[in-house]
């Protein structure tokens, strides 16, 4: 990625003479789908919020229900990416580090979620958990823990949808770690626990955040797995993103406007947060 | 690129006459509420039959279902709707403003557009076993029932409203007490579903809920369709008539040349062979003979009506469902 | 808690621990019961009340159409979003240019864009009261409701699939063969048939193959923007939604069943793939 400045000159940044053809067409090209189908609907958005000013967005926001929504949206994908955490990290070392029968089925099948339409995922969790599916039986029935119609139902359609983000940004960083570090570590009498915690989590841990924000950011938009077992209960179980869609119902642009700026915003945010944390990385590695 | 996208587009409109096999050589578009799916899809065949007995012409009536405010943004967005068959006044009127069906749209057939009407019905579990008499029951701790969200459904603003007009009934119309019944009712819903084929669902399939109300259209419907799972109707000692207006939308079937096909649609709901479908699918109708055939099925109670109790629907939809009104409030305070 | 003693008591250097097996135990329960058992549950559904019912269930002619329509948008979207790709990589991974982070970020954004904001700015752009829809109107062309509004947000939400496999393999391979291929008289349309295109042909396919997943699974986008018009505007991941709602639990589930079978062919496709991009 070194560019070779051929005369000198302040220009670094660009390229001083482009040997390969193409630049201006892939420019041109890119350029204008990205403004048509990309850029100009987000326009749109931007307009429609701009015309209820800075005042009525706040109103708009500050509206009990929108909170509510946007609390229980928050706290769901927060319960989804701690769980996807745990859960992630265990499978990336497991894929990574050990050898068994049946290993390559388990790594194609963390895709599965990503393969796997949300509206179907939606109604077969909802099947699954509700109070007379295979799991709801169990839980509600013997255990006293209600789970489709319920935080933990949203929060449980959010996690499987983004199951794939922690293992897959974990597995490439943790495979290139050497073993001979570690095994350096072990021949010193360091303990496993130790070993993890010095060696190898410090090394993938910016991959590690990146995944789970990533992850969040997924859990935060999704809509398709969560209808189905939420219930759909204003102020209880109301997910930002149907609220944006009753509001669409309810002929209320601006809000729908509103809120929809706001998930936006949010993802905007989790992207340049991925974006830092990937670039402080690359400078770690440098160092490394 | 440009060049490509338009290709694409072009090709994709080109594929959609192509794709629907053996397509009518005409065909209207009804757009109606949520669980109207069943009645319509009975309808139209007979309605076809007999338009072809009388012009000669094939007629083919798609059908699109979903709670009638989203479907009137949807026409208002462009979905090219020929008719509109909604289940309250308020989402007609709006296309009205807008200019898509005729300002007197109401007078243009008779009962005020409506060819036939229901109203809020209890549908309990076999044997009634909480024994759900009457609204009054709903308040109680141990009764929950299920309706659909009424911001989003009229379903569930006749509901709402049904609860409001019979506890004014019981309390000689004290506002703030009519309020606090209902506020109580509310909490009592563990789940709002977008529509009410979303209650039906949450109520039957997944077994949760002692009560549904629903169009005591719908609880008959269901009782016949899941005839193995047992339940029971209730008729509640009063309620609110929830009429069903119809409208030709007029912007669209002018420009696609529908305009006496979609008259004659909506007119058929009027004939006695189309309001003996409606009666058997349990709604009730204006037609003397037809109601004379299916008395059996209707129980008799005190019907109430939007205009006598609140004013209209405009004045019903500023009080109570518009942001910040008195749903907002009870729904807020839980 | 054993798993926990062993974690600490013994050098990792020591006689190997039963920490592994307990792992990969745990990890496969976990994995059977979160991400498999939905998936038996959909095929158990389907086949609840027999063979008969199920392919009924998948011959409705409305869920028939549903599969046309779906594979039709598909057909339409991946190959545009496949020249956006490639081009969209070639312009980052060959050249530098100011604002080259603005454009990735830009490319980037559907991908975490929730579907439901992407379907509502089409709104707010095609709609009858979007910034268009007055024009629209009055030269009679309709986008929203109908097929192109389906096309245009299965587009918007598929768009930076072929690009985000593409761009990391290309700026890892280099320019070095295609700057040799033009020191030597190579057109740039030959370079790329030719030198680039064998290096990048198994991560294209595999961009591919995950763009036409989403095309056709997606669901909430085009729900805000189809008009759910039955046997018209439906594709299948909305058909899905509306038999469920229609008493028919057993329609649904089977036409749920058959993306599922194709979820799980794109993986096994997928994983076959990965082998031919590490070799």
């Amino acid at each position: 990625m070194t560019a070779v400045a051929i005369h000198a000159g302040p220009a670094r940044r660009v390229k001083a003479r482009r040997v390969l053809p193409g630049f201006g067409l892939a420019m041109g090209g890119t350029l204008l789908y990205l403004a048509i189908i990309v850029l100009l609907p987000l326009a749109a958005l931007l307009l429609k919020s701009a015309e209820i000013g800075p005042e009525g967005f706040l109103r708009l926001l500050a509206s009990p229900r929108v909170l509510a929504s946007l609390q229980l949206t928050v706290s769901a994908a927060a319960l989804a990416t701690l769980f996807n955490a745990g859960y992630g990290l265990l499978m990336a070392w497991i894929l990574v580090r050990y050898e068994f029968p049946g290993k390559r089925i388990l790594d194609a099948l963390i895709d599965l979620p990503f393969a796997l339409p949300t509206a179907v995922a939606g109604i077969a969790l909802t099947a699954l958990y509700a109070q007379n599916g295979w799991y709801g039986q169990i839980l509600e029935g013997e255990a006293g823990i209600k789970v489709a119609y319920t935080i933990i139902g949203v929060a449980i359609a959010m996690a499987f949808t983004s199951v794939p983000f922690v293992v897959r940004t974990v597995q490439p960083v943790l495979e290139d770690i050497q073993p001979d570090v570690e095994e350096a570590a072990a021949t010193l009498g360091a303990y496993r626990g130790a070993i993890f915690r010095k060696v190898v989590f410090p090394a993938i841990f910016p991959a590690y955040l990146t995944g789970c924000a990533l992850a969040f950011a997924r859990s935060l938009g999704e809509f398709g797995a969560v209808i189905f077992i939420a219930g759909n209960l204003p102020f209880k179980t109301e997910i930002a993103a149907l609220l944006i869609f009753i509001r669409l119902e309810e002929y209320d642009y601006p809000a729908a406007a509103a809120l929809a700026v706001v998930l936006l915003a949010g993802a905007f945010c989790i992207l340049l947060v991925t974006n830092a944390i990937q670039a402080w990385h690359m400078r770690y590695r440098m160092k490394g | 690129m440009k060049k490509i996208v338009s290709l694409a587009t072009a090709a994709l409109l080109f594929a959609a006459p192509v794709m629907a096999q053996d397509k009518a050589p005409a065909e209207i578009l009804n757009v109606s509420y949520d669980i109207g799916r069943e009645l319509f899809a009975q309808v139209n065949p007979v309605f076809a039959a007999e338009w072809k007995a009388r012009t000669g012409q094939g007629i083919e009536i798609k059908q699109s279902h979903a709670g009638t405010s989203r479907q009137a943004r949807s026409i208002m967005e462009g979905l090219q709707a020929d008719v509109v068959t909604f289940n309250q006044f308020t989402d007609v009127q709006v296309l009205a403003d807008k200019n898509f069906v005729a300002k007197d749209w109401q007078k243009k057939f008779p009962n005020n557009a409506s060819p036939y009407y229901s109203l809020p019905a209890f549908l309990v579990r076999k044997g009634n076993p909480k024994n759900v008499k009457d609204w009054s029951d709903l308040v109680r701790a141990d009764v929950k029932s299920v309706f659909p969200n009424p911001k989003t459904s009229g379903n569930a603003r006749y509901t709402y409203l049904a609860a409001y007009a019979f506890a004014l009934e019981q309390n000689k119309g004290d506002q703030a007490k009519a309020k606090d019944f209902v506020k109580k009712m509310l909490a009592n819903v563990p789940v709002f579903d977008t529509g009410g084929r979303g209650s039906t669902t949450t109520f039957v399939e997944r077994e949760i809920g002692d009560v549904l109300i629903t169009f005591e259209a719908e609880t008959n419907g269901i009782r016949r369709e899941y005839g193995d799972k047992g339940f029971d109707l209730v008729t509640p000692s009063l309620s609110v008539l929830a009429e069903f207006p119809v409208a030709v939308v007029d912007r669209v079937a002018t420009k696609r040349g529908s305009q006496q096909v979609a008259q004659a649609y909506l007119t058929f709901l009027y004939s006695e062979a189309g309001q003996d479908i409606l009666a058997k699918n349990f709604n009730r109708v204006h037609h003397p003979k037809v109601q004379d055939r299916y008395k059996a099925q209707f129980p008799s109670l005190k019907l109430v009506t939007v205009e006598d109790v609140f004013g209209g629907w405009e004045k019903a939809t500023k009080d109570h469902f518009a942001e910040g009104g008195i749903l907002d409030q009870v729904f807020v305070n839980r | 808690m054993a798993a926990d003693a062993a974690f600490h008591s013994a050098p990792a250097a020591a006689s190997p621990s039963r920490l592994p097996l307990i792992l990969i135990l745990l990890g496969v329960t976990l994995t059977a019961l979160f991400i498999v058992a939905p998936v038996v549950v959909i095929f158990t559904q389907a086949l609840s009340k027999g063979w008969a019912t199920y392919v009924a269930g998948i011959l409705q002619p409305d869920t028939l159409h549903a599969v046309l329509l779906t594979v039709v948008v598909a057909i339409a979207v991946v190959p545009v979003n496949l020249v956006f790709g490639v081009g969209a990589a070639w312009l980052i991974a060959k050249f530098e240019f100011p604002g080259k982070k603005l454009l990735l970020t830009v490319i980037e954004i559907p991908f975490s864009i929730s579907p439901i904001v992407a379907g509502v700015t089409y709104i707010l752009l095609y709609g009858g009261q979007g910034l268009f829809g007055d024009f629209l109107v009055e030269h009679d062309i309709q986008i929203m409701f109908a097929l192109p509004a389906i096309f245009l947000v299965t587009l918007f939400v598929t768009s930076p699939f072929v690009a985000r496999e593409l761009i990391p393999l290309m700026q890892a391979q280099g320019s070095e063969q295609e700057e040799a291929a033009t020191t030597l008289g190579a057109a740039g349309w030959q370079i790329f048939w030719r030198v680039t295109l064998p290096n990048i042909r198994w991560a294209l396919l595999y961009g591919t193959i995950l763009c036409a997943a989403r095309a056709i699974g997606e669901f909430g986008a085009v729900s805000v923007v189809s008009g759910n018009v039955r046997g018209e505007t439906n594709t299948l991941p909305l058909q899905i939604e509306l038999l469920y709602h229609d008493y028919n639990a057993v329609g649904a589930f089977a036409a749920a069943s058959t993306l599922t079978l194709l979820a799980l062919l794109t993986l096994a496709v997928k994983a076959w793939l990965e082998r031919r991009i590490a070799h």
